[in-house]
């Protein structure tokens, strides 16, 4: 019988589909009375975590316990109550409200990992709004644990992860031993809907909070974000007369040649 | 608040042309409850699980009839104790859920009443159960207004909203009204129901998001990302609650792997606010009379747009109306520029849906609206950051319809209780959520409560009547019809002006809504075609990049929810007769007569992009042979309304 606790790191970001803007003060995207949601990436993590538990003990072999936790302010709540409607046993809230770059959010999960001893910790390739694709890895590096990233594919033997990577040249498999670390990819499976019947469920399932000072850890950025900005305007494409007239616009207008 | 609809639909939006992992799913999610669930409802009422009797009517007659017009009708079997195992998934029990109140729409009316609901309850110490269904993502995303929010109702419901943080943050500071000419803008006097001191500008939708935080925080249940798509009945043919949709269906209804069936809410008393036009709302009119001795409603279409503008030219607390060009006299229309404050300017085109004219557009109205030049010079150095539209009530008192049936009542814009002259509904659709509320809960608690009898709210109509909504609207009851003249809008201001200055509404007559707006488009033969300028990209802009500022999203793969009743219609009578008017009244760019390549050259077909649709109900409610039927998408839908 194999009981697995299976950690799965969310983050509340932006909606996929608002189109976001640059501030006021042009420092950092509008955040304010925009549409957020769980990180899609995070989505899939919280499914394949579920998927393993439903899959344990359906062939009856054993069974998972799904624990998610995010690290962020209060709504990031809404995001903890969205991984338990689709499934997940219980959450764990690290509340702050100051920035946290994904070193400190590695540091923040390994400190839960100490507390929680899981056999997997699942996260998102990368989060939506800052793309960095770093606290997987870094976690990985912190724990001394085996990682498996842009997970496509996933089987667990005894003990043991296959995993079926997305890489630039194509698809690699790697096998880790557990406890280990991966990150998910698009392809590795569609989430589910909560069912209104499951969020109401969700309500009354173990939420715990902690602060950061309760996990003693230092969150202080590494990073300082110098400027952002828009991207330039999409110019109308213009007709070409000759090649000559390509070249010429090339080397003196483009200034690619 | 929870934004649990969108759990999953980023993923999947992006998977959606991926192959898939597949899922082996059991859908039916209800068998270990059942029992328990059998024993409680038949205590609460004679007869079967009305889950049971959607099954077997489901069983009955064919799926994709029933999905197109999901009515639950009563049924005359009784229960059936077998328990059936289904194969297909869509035919599952539903799960059911009691509650003493479920109200359909978080919008003003919707929260309020649970608001209220529950306030009553607290102060008794009693337990009252409330539940909140609303179809946006998030509550407020769907919401469209002007605004300029009168907080008389805001003052009943919660007097201390400015301790608790409601973002009424601009005082209204000046009213002007102009006319508009080609060129110039010209002073005009309005009516003192106009001024607008004591209100405030505001963006409806935060006001709504921030009533939606406070409905949570007394303790309502709000689920946004639920729609309700269908009325539940009793086998004494009252409401017994409502059903959410089935999620997980593709194009052509069958179940995708993520599938999973509606539950149903059962409710001592269902509020209805959907807001104006609502889906199941016109189901109600037809199941219990409700408008037979009323007007038919009337209405408008609301288009708008919020800019960040030069701050220089920001002038917070100003607003102002306009009329004229480019409405012509014999179109009812008028402009709004509301200066929000933190140099945000919300402004908007209202277009009568009454328009003769089947080549009039109103999105394009707007926009060439926007080139005149007290406007543009207002918008030159600013930027577009959301726009959207909805359609309005205009009818007033006379299209009020009967307001209670067994088992529940309409609330908010879906009866209708927008003021026109003041051009505002808030305050009267919050009044109008209070007063079903207190009426409910007095029924709910009262002694004389019988769990078989469903509870008839006929005091609640007679609040209203005693209320200081009913006296607003009477007042003002005899102005937009005065419009309908053969003067146009000439005679209808002149009226309206003695009427409103001098009268107020104290005259022995009242003039009726004899029309219904979709009777009213004369034939394209007898009709102007009009010349709307190209957008510049600057000022104006073409559908699609509007639409693109709705944030409006539907999962792909899903029933097209706006429903057509003859598909032969649209072609044989809309585009032969009128020329095909729904391919200009909606702002979204929903409707398209695109050439049919299956049939001879020439030929036409409608396509419908379902997925642009903003909600606004404009195609139910315009399409002169009435063959749009606008049905609930999945609960999630629909726009991101920011700022509006």
């Amino acid at each position: 019988m194999s009981n697995l606790r299976i950690l799965v790191a969310t983050k509340r970001v932006v909606d996929y589909a608002v189109k976001i803007r640059v501030n006021a003060a042009g420092s950092a995207v509008e955040t304010a009375n925009v549409k957020h949601s769980m990180n899609p990436f995070d989505e899939i993590g919280t499914e394949q975590a579920i998927q393993i538990k439903e899959a344990l003990v359906k062939a009856k072999t054993g069974t998972a316990e799904v624990i998610v936790v995010s690290c962020g302010p209060a709504k990031s709540q809404e995001t903890l109550r969205t991984a338990l409607a689709m499934g997940a046993d219980r959450a764990i809230h690290v509340e702050s409200d100051e920035e946290l770059q994904p070193l400190a959010v590695a540091k923040l999960l390994k400190a839960i990992v100490e507390k929680e001893k899981p056999d997997m910790v699942i996260l998102g390739k990368q989060a939506i709004d800052d793309d960095s694709n770093q606290t997987g890895q870094m976690l990985a590096g912190l724990l001394n644990w085996p990682q498996a990233t842009f997970a496509s594919k996933v089987e667990l033997g005894d003990k043991l992860m296959t995993v079926t990577r997305e890489v630039d040249g194509g698809v690699e498999t790697v096998k880790a031993p557990l406890p280990a670390i991966l990150t998910t990819d698009l392809r590795l499976n569609v989430p589910r809907y909560a069912s209104l019947p499951n969020i109401m469920k969700a309500k009354k399932k173990p939420l715990a909070k902690f602060t950061v000072a309760d996990l003693g850890v230092d969150i202080k950025p590494r990073l300082q974000t110098l400027k952002i900005a828009e991207p330039p305007k999409r110019q109308g494409g213009k007709l070409v007369e000759s090649v000559d007239d390509l070249v010429d616009k090339l080397k003196n207008e483009a200034k690619v040649l | 608040m929870s934004s649990l609809s969108h759990l999953g639909r980023s993923a999947r939006a992006i998977n959606a042309t991926l192959p898939r992992a597949s899922v082996a799913r059991v859908a039916s999610n209800v068998a270990p409850r059942r029992t328990l669930l059998t024993l409680a409802t038949a205590a609460r009422r004679q007869g079967a699980i009305l889950a049971q009797k959607t099954s077997a009517f489901n069983k009955t007659t064919s799926q994709t009839a029933l999905r197109a017009f999901s009515t639950s009708l009563p049924s005359l079997n009784d229960a059936e104790e077998a328990e059936e195992e289904s194969e297909d998934p869509t035919k599952a029990e539903r799960y059911a859920d009691e509650t003493d109140v479920v109200i359909v729409g978080g919008g003003p009316a919707g929260l309020s009443a649970a608001i209220k609901l529950k306030q009553l309850a607290n102060a008794d110490g009693r337990e009252l159960r409330v539940v909140l269904v609303e179809k946006a993502g998030e509550i407020g995303a769907h919401t469209l207004s002007g605004a300029v929010l009168e907080p008389r109702a805001l003052n009943e419901l919660i007097p201390d909203w400015k301790e608790k943080g409601a973002p009424l943050n601009q005082p209204a500071l000046e009213d002007h009204m102009k006319f508009f000419t080609k060129n110039y803008a010209i002073p005009l006097p309005h009516p003192p129901q106009m001024t607008n001191t004591g209100n405030y500008i505001v963006s409806l939708s935060n006001y709504v998001k921030w009533l939606g935080e406070q409905a949570e925080e007394v303790g309502v249940e709000v689920f946004p990302g639920f729609a309700a798509s269908e009325i539940l009945y009793n086998e004494d043919g009252s409401v017994k609650g409502i059903a959410t949709n089935d999620v997980g269906l593709d194009k052509n209804f069958q179940p995708k792997d993520e599938f999973e069936r509606g539950m149903e809410f059962h409710a001592k008393v269902t509020l209805f606010a959907e807001g104006c036009h609502g889906s199941l709302t016109k189901k109600l009119f037809r199941q219990f009379n409700l408008r037979d001795e009323c007007d038919p409603q009337t209405y408008g279409i609301g288009i708008k747009e919020v800019w960040k503008i030069d701050p220089k030219k920001s002038k917070p607390g100003t607003v102002v109306h306009a009329m004229g060009w480019p409405i012509d006299n014999s179109t009812y229309g008028g402009a709004f520029i509301y200066h929000m404050g933190e140099d945000m300017l919300s402004l908007g085109l209202v277009v009568g849906l009454d328009y003769e004219n089947p080549y009039l557009h109103p999105y394009k109205e707007f926009q060439r609206w926007k080139h005149h030049p007290y406007v543009k010079d207002l918008l030159e150095g600013g930027e577009c950051m959301s726009y959207g539209a909805r359609a309005i009530n205009e009818g007033g008192l006379q299209s009020i319809p009967k307001l209670y049936f067994p088992g529940g009542a309409l609330i908010g814009c879906t009866a209708g209780f927008l003021n026109l002259v003041k051009i505002k509904g808030t305050h009267t659709a919050m009044k109008s959520g209070m007063l079903a509320a207190e009426s409910a809960y007095a029924a709910i608690t009262s002694d004389k409560y019988e769990e078989d009898k469903p509870i008839v709210l006929e005091d609640f109509e007679q609040k209203v009547k005693d209320s200081w909504i009913w006296k607003e609207l009477t007042e003002i009851r005899n102005c937009r019809p005065s419009f309908h003249t053969p003067l146009g809008n000439l005679g209808g201001v002149l009226y309206s002006g003695i009427d409103t200055i001098l009268l107020k509404g104290r005259t022995p007559w009242t003039f009726h809504n004899t029309t219904p707006d979709h009777e009213r488009l004369r034939v394209a033969t007898n009709a102007q075609k009009i010349d709307y300028p190209k957008p510049d990209g600057v000022i104006s802009f073409d559908l699609l990049t509007s639409v693109s500022r709705t944030g409006t999203n539907h999962a792909e793969n899903q029933p097209v929810h706006l429903r057509l009743k003859n598909k032969d219609v649209p072609v044989e009578r809309n585009l032969k007769i009128y020329d095909g008017p729904e391919g200009r009244f909606c702002p979204a760019g929903v409707y398209e007569f695109v050439d049919d390549e299956s049939g001879p050259a020439g030929t036409k077909r409608l396509q419908i992009n379902s997925q642009n649709c903003i909600h606004c109900k404009t195609c139910d409610i315009k399409d002169p042979s009435q063959n749009i039927d606008w049905t609930v998408p999945e609960g999630g839908g629909g726009p991101q309304y920011v700022y509006t």
